[in-house]
């Protein structure tokens, strides 16, 4: 774009007023603001010891789950929705004939590979019966690669871990929401 | 003990020396620590504050960080980069760091020791490491100059453009920033009558008003290049991280980085000293130290603390500043030294020595009282003349506007007048 262009509009920068070139009020104003952040109170944490505060779990995108239904089986009904859904390809199926009559099938084997992963919560939104969902949980290690690709088991035990702290979000499936 | 007495003088000296450096070194460890609680504090963050005792999870709010940090940095590669001078490369720390240790030679750092009664000791004994030195001023900045010559040798033996660069721009600011320092300086020097540090501090106990009350504008004048001197925020220019990477000690790591950086604090520990010995009355307190050369080992040790306390006010100061401004340009750099800081230090100058001169016929026609009350009003009257002055007159320099240049302000021209632009 030209200078000269119509659609620039030029503004002159406001000349400098006195008391802003005799520089006191600015010096004034920049200590004030600096001593005020000096004994404000602090925005970190002592990380291991104190947890951060996730401001809505609800929303949170961190470790997922496999949630359970009220008999406690695996929710999921193996569609591969949120498989396909997954721009990271980091979720991995394997589907059998389920022997429950209420659905056809189930998954034999969920693993979903943590660090591949980019927690952008797709799955979720994919999840046609809000058995795949992501949790406020947000410190994720582990000491090796296979370490980090959960599966059903463990999954299922992420549930288990947070079901009290974060209830299911679908009212309809048993949710708060 | 006879065949000591002709050392003892010597042997006083050195424990002085000692204790000096001792006391310096750890201080400026421990300033770093203070640095980072302050750049913490004042980003809402907590800072470090987990190493304590060593090999336990005792933790004392961070105070094992300074040992943490210094053995660190030891232990890193002392790596020499293939294309610098080897021999100034190696030179530059060590220059910076022996003359910013041996400013303190002329520095005191209390006021006496009540006398000891120890034969072939000079009685009472002072704070002072060259009690004799009577052009202790003089001392300092000769020092303080040499101390850029490490600067200036790290970047030019860096070899790199970086460092080179910030050596340039480290000669270009200090010897703009001297002659301010310089003039704040003499009007202290002219008032007091003396170069000796312990002598200055002496003539403001005694009279009991402080140089910054006197000298206003000197004081405004010294503690503005004192900024610059030692390389602080916003006139750390040499080292500018976002431009520079490192300025002069770009190529510098391990053991020699850490002497150019334990000489920076020690800089700004210099500038504080000066600061506070020159215009804040040294370790003169109203009410709480007296003024006599008489003092009781309490009141020695209650000096010593005031002049401390002071210091590490001024220090704080430093740091607080750090985070309040941004850096300047270095256009804007030499027109606060070369347009404001030097007429107004002149101003001061010339106040100063004026009253100095007729303080005797006012004295005379006066009386001392109001002569005092004279002597202390006109200095006050030149500040804010001065100060407001100076805002009117100088050029702000900080124009930010996009240069437009004469063709492009006709073409604006041209369209508006075919009417393609409204209004």
């Amino acid at each position: 774009m030209k200078p000269t262009d119509p659609s620039v509009t030029w503004i002159e920068e406001k000349p400098l007023g006195l008391a802003e070139r005799l520089y006191l009020p600015l010096f004034v104003q920049g200590l004030t603001t600096t001593a005020r952040h000096l004994v404000s109170p602090k925005l970190t944490v002592s990380y291991p010891e104190q947890r951060p505060t996730v401001g809505n779990p609800l929303i949170y995108r961190g470790v997922h789950r496999l949630n359970r239904d009220q008999e406690g089986r695996v929710k999921c009904v193996a569609c591969f929705l949120c498989a396909t859904a997954c721009p990271a390809h980091c979720i991995d199926i394997v589907a059998t004939n389920s022997p429950w009559p209420d659905r056809e099938k189930y998954p034999e084997s969920f693993a979903i590979d943590e660090l591949r992963c980019i927690f952008c919560g797709m799955c979720e939104e994919a999840c046609p019966v809000d058995a795949i969902e992501l949790t406020s949980l947000l410190d994720l290690t582990g000491k090796s690669r296979e370490e980090m690709i959960f599966d059903k088991e463990k999954l299922l035990s992420v549930y288990d871990m947070t079901k009290d702290a974060e209830p299911m979000k679908s009212a309809s499936l048993g949710g708060t929401l | 003990m006879n065949a000591l007495t002709p050392f003892l003088p010597t042997i006083a000296a050195l424990v002085k020396i000692g204790l000096l450096v001792g006391g310096l070194m750890t201080a400026a460890a421990y300033l770093v620590l203070v640095e980072r609680w302050m750049a913490a504090w004042v980003q809402d963050r907590k800072g470090p504050n987990r190493v304590g005792i060593p090999l336990t999870k005792i933790s004392l709010f961070g105070l094992g960080q300074p040992l943490a940090d210094g053995l660190k940095i030891i232990m890193k590669e002392d790596f020499t980069p293939r294309h610098v001078d080897k021999v100034l490369y190696t030179a530059a720390p060590l220059v910076i760091l022996a003359a910013s240790l041996a400013i303190f030679a002329a520095i005191p750092f209390g006021s006496v020791l009540p006398p000891l009664g120890i034969p072939g000791l000079p009685d009472p004994v002072p704070f002072l490491v060259a009690p004799g030195l009577d052009v202790g001023v003089l001392w300092v900045f000769a020092l303080s100059s040499i101390a850029v010559y490490g600067v200036l040798l790290g970047g030019w033996a860096s070899n790199n453009k970086y460092g080179f660069l910030g050596g340039l721009r480290s000669s270009a600011q200090l010897v703009a920033y001297e002659i301010p320092l310089g003039l704040g300086l003499l009007g202290v020097v002219l008032a007091a009558g003396s170069l000796k540090l312990d002598v200055i501090m002496n003539a403001q106990a005694e009279s009991g008003v402080w140089y910054a009350f006197a000298q206003p504008l000197g004081f405004i004048v010294f503690l503005v290049a004192s900024f610059a001197e030692a390389a602080r925020l916003p006139f750390d220019l040499p080292e500018a991280e976002q431009e520079l990477v490192g300025g002069y000690h770009t190529e510098y790591s391990g053991i020699k980085l850490l002497l150019f950086l334990v000489a920076e604090f020690l800089h700004m520990v210099t500038a504080a000293f000066l600061i506070v010995i020159m215009f804040l009355g040294g370790w003169h307190l109203w009410g709480v130290t007296g003024s006599s050369q008489e003092v009781t080992w309490l009141g020695a040790f209650l000096r010593f603390g005031v002049l401390s306390a002071k210091i590490f006010g001024v220090i704080l100061f430093f740091m607080l500043v750090r985070w309040s401004w941004p850096r300047f340009r270095f256009d804007q750099l030499m027109n606060l030294a070369w347009k404001v800081m030097l007429p107004l230090g002149i101003a001061n100058l010339v106040t100063v020595a004026t009253i100095e001169e007729f303080r005797p016929q006012l004295i005379e026609r006066f009386g001392a009282g109001p002569a005092g009350v004279i002597a202390l009003v006109a200095p006050w009257a030149v500040f804010f003349l001065g100060w407001i002055a100076a805002g009117v007159l100088t050029p702000s320099g900080t124009d930010n506007t996009p240069i437009r240049t004469h063709t492009m302000l006709d073409a604006e021209r041209s369209l508006r007048e075919q009417d393609l632009v409204e209004v």
